[in-house]
């Protein structure tokens, strides 16, 4: 350096302009800016929903969440009914749509099957994420209800009838048809960021289980799949939200009864289900506590999200 | 032309090689990789895979535990015995030779688990009954290791420095205690220490297991080893590079006495 030090200029290298500088920390601005923004639209759209919700909450306090009327003509209202109808049908989707989805996606990112059938069947998966709510709905009125009706629940209902799950005959729209209609719902989501979890952990950790003597299958469950786990349950927390928060297929197919039923053959409703149901045709305080469900709805989604953070949390630890 | 491979007369009788390659040539698709491999592999000695880049060494590496297997267009014509049965047969379960025959690869891969389930993973898998904690210890003590992580077993294996890793990856192949253990250039992302550390584990580890390493270290090969096999490639007819043995011996002879030239120029660095 010292001995070529004396000839000026040798190299190429120029020090960054200061366009170079103010275009890099304007990036960074820009950055800070967007990101910003998303927290302060869901900021401003919480405080409209609050305010709007203001009368309701007023009048009912925390009560609502403890009340199941709903009532209208008397102004009376509470979702203990809909938080319940939230939180099993988003429960129930999910037990069936987590093993279903996450096994597809080692389906999808190991090589049992060709390469040309796995890109099909990524499509196809993709695809599922593209038909609109409202087509799922009718495909549940016209097929899986008459479909359960007849064959799994009338089954469980004449076996297992004594017990308060089944305890109803599936009439028809119910609990369970929309939860299986929103595991399909939430099914692509779930696969699709669980195959990218998967396809991207070095391949070595494979090799290195393999190479122990580890079988297919000991090295999907014990190693690979843990290894892609916070990825997975990302993918499951995205799908939660989802299904706490789907609407439209909701309402067609839960029967929005504003009662609790313990039957899961029963019909019921959902917070996202009440608001689609009844906001067209309300009303004066009826208005207000509909915003007050949103915003029960808006915080229950943050618990269990914050909830299942916790979770990922503890399972990363190691 | 093909150069057959020299092979000492007085090598170790047949009963005393855990693999015996009789005229190996390993395909990947129509591609040539390595060809006309004949060599014995003796028990419970140290032999070194050197040669120049690309010329095979870790593709015959892993044949001998059959990992080659997970490669679709991997083929292999010859045969690879091992303890006399052909290793390519179709009734013998490749899971279970990887099993017998355990790996130390090139670039540390722990598991994202525990120091201690990192070591505990291949016990489990073989439905161990002993005491854990005591095959653990008796492991990270073998990989010499235990010092710096016995307080911190139920810490992540990828907390470790990368010679740490790359001994939790030994004490892991140790754990289960393998009759081979292959390594594949298992140093060469380690500091001078820890690759002597590793040198010293490796002059231990003989008492009990056979071990072939490849390396690129020439003094490595000569420090550790008991007998070295020198690959060569060569460019094919089709325009392929096909790698080939060209010299395997103790490793005394490849170093002071190697009966080909290419040999000679490769050790004592003047190659290419
Ligand atoms: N999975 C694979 N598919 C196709 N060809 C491969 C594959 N793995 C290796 N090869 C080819 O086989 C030849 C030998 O590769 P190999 O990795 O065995 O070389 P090597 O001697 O270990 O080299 P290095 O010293 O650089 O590690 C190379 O030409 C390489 O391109
Ligand atoms: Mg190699």
């Amino acid at each position: 350096m010292s001995s070529t030090g004396a000839k000026e200029n040798s190299g190429i290298f120029q020090p960054p302009t200061a366009l170079d500088k103010r275009l890099d920390s304007g990036f960074v601005w820009l950055t800070r800016l967007f990101a910003l923004g998303i927290a302060v639209l869901l900021l401003w759209i919480a405080f409209q929903v609050a305010k709007d919700a203001l009368p309701a909450i007023q009048a009912f306090g925390l009560g609502f969440i403890f009340q199941s009327a709903w009532n209208p003509v008397t102004n009376q209202f509470g979702v203990l009914p809909q938080i319940y109808g939230t939180l099993v049908t988003a429960f129930i989707a999910l037990l069936i749509a987590v093993p279903v989805g996450v096994g597809t996606a080692v389906i999808l990112s190991e090589n049992f099957l060709p390469l040309k059938v796995r890109t099909i069947l990524v499509f196809l998966v993709e695809l599922l994420a593209a038909i609109p709510s409202v087509v799922y709905g009718i495909w549940g009125i016209f097929v899986v209800i008459p479909l359960l009706r007849s064959t799994l629940g009338a089954w469980l209902y004449s076996w297992f009838g004594w017990f308060p799950l089944f305890s109803t005959p599936l009439a028809g729209p119910g609990i369970l048809p929309a939860s299986l209609v929103l595991a399909i719902m939430v099914l692509p989501i779930i696969t699709a960021i669980s195959r990218d979890a998967l396809t991207s952990l070095p391949p070595d950790l494979r090799q290195a289980s393999l190479g122990l003597g580890a079988t297919r299958w000991e090295t999907i469950l014990q190693v690979l799949i843990p290894a892609a786990i916070s990825g997975i349950v990302g993918g499951v927390m995205l799908a939660l939200g989802r299904a706490m928060g789907e609407t439209m297929a909701i309402t067609m197919l839960i029967g929005n009864a504003n009662t609790i039923n313990t039957s899961l053959l029963a019909p019921g409703n959902t917070i996202a289900s009440l608001l689609a149901s009844q906001f067209a045709e309300a009303s004066g305080l009826q208005v207000s506590a509909l915003m007050y469900a949103a915003l029960v709805l808006f915080i229950l989604t943050l618990i269990v999200n914050i909830f299942a953070d916790l979770i990922v949390q503890r399972v990363k630890r190691i | 032309m093909r150069s057959n491979p020299k092979t000492n007369p007085q090598t170790v009788k047949s009963t005393d090689s855990v693999f015996q390659v009789r005229n190996a040539n390993i395909y990947y698709g129509s591609f040539l990789a390595v060809r006309d491999v004949v060599m014995d592999i003796p028990r419970n000695q140290i032999t070194a895979f050197i040669g120049p880049s690309g010329c095979g060494k870790s593709t015959l590496l892993r044949c001998f535990n059959r990992l080659n297997d997970l490669i679709d267009s991997f083929r292999l014509e010859g045969a690879i015995t091992y303890n006399g049965r052909n290793l390519y047969d179709s009734n013998i379960d490749p899971v279970e030779v990887r099993r017998r025959i355990g790996m130390v690869f090139q670039k540390a891969n722990p598991f994202p688990k525990s120091i201690y389930d990192n070591i505990a993973f291949g016990p489990r898998l073989n439905r161990y009954k002993g005491d854990m904690d005591e095959l653990v210890e008796r492991s990270l003590r073998g990989a010499a290791l235990w010092d710096e992580v016995k307080d911190k077993l139920r810490q992540s294996g990828l907390s470790l420095s990368g010679g740490q890793q790359q001994r939790l990856c030994i004490a892991r192949a140790i754990a289960v205690q393998p009759e081979v253990i292959l390594m594949d250039e298992p140093c060469s992302a380690l500091d001078p220490i820890s690759t002597l550390r590793v040198e010293d584990l490796l002059h231990e580890l003989k008492q009990q297991y056979t071990i072939i390493i490849v390396t690129h270290n020439m003094q490595q090969a000569s420090r550790v080893s008991d007998r070295t096999a020198f690959f060569n490639v060569q460019l094919s007819e089709k325009g392929g590079r096909t790698g080939y043995l060209v010299e395997y011996d103790n490793t005394e002879s490849i170093f002071q006495s190697p009966k080909e030239e290419s040999t000679r120029e490769y050790v004592s660095g003047r190659f290419g």
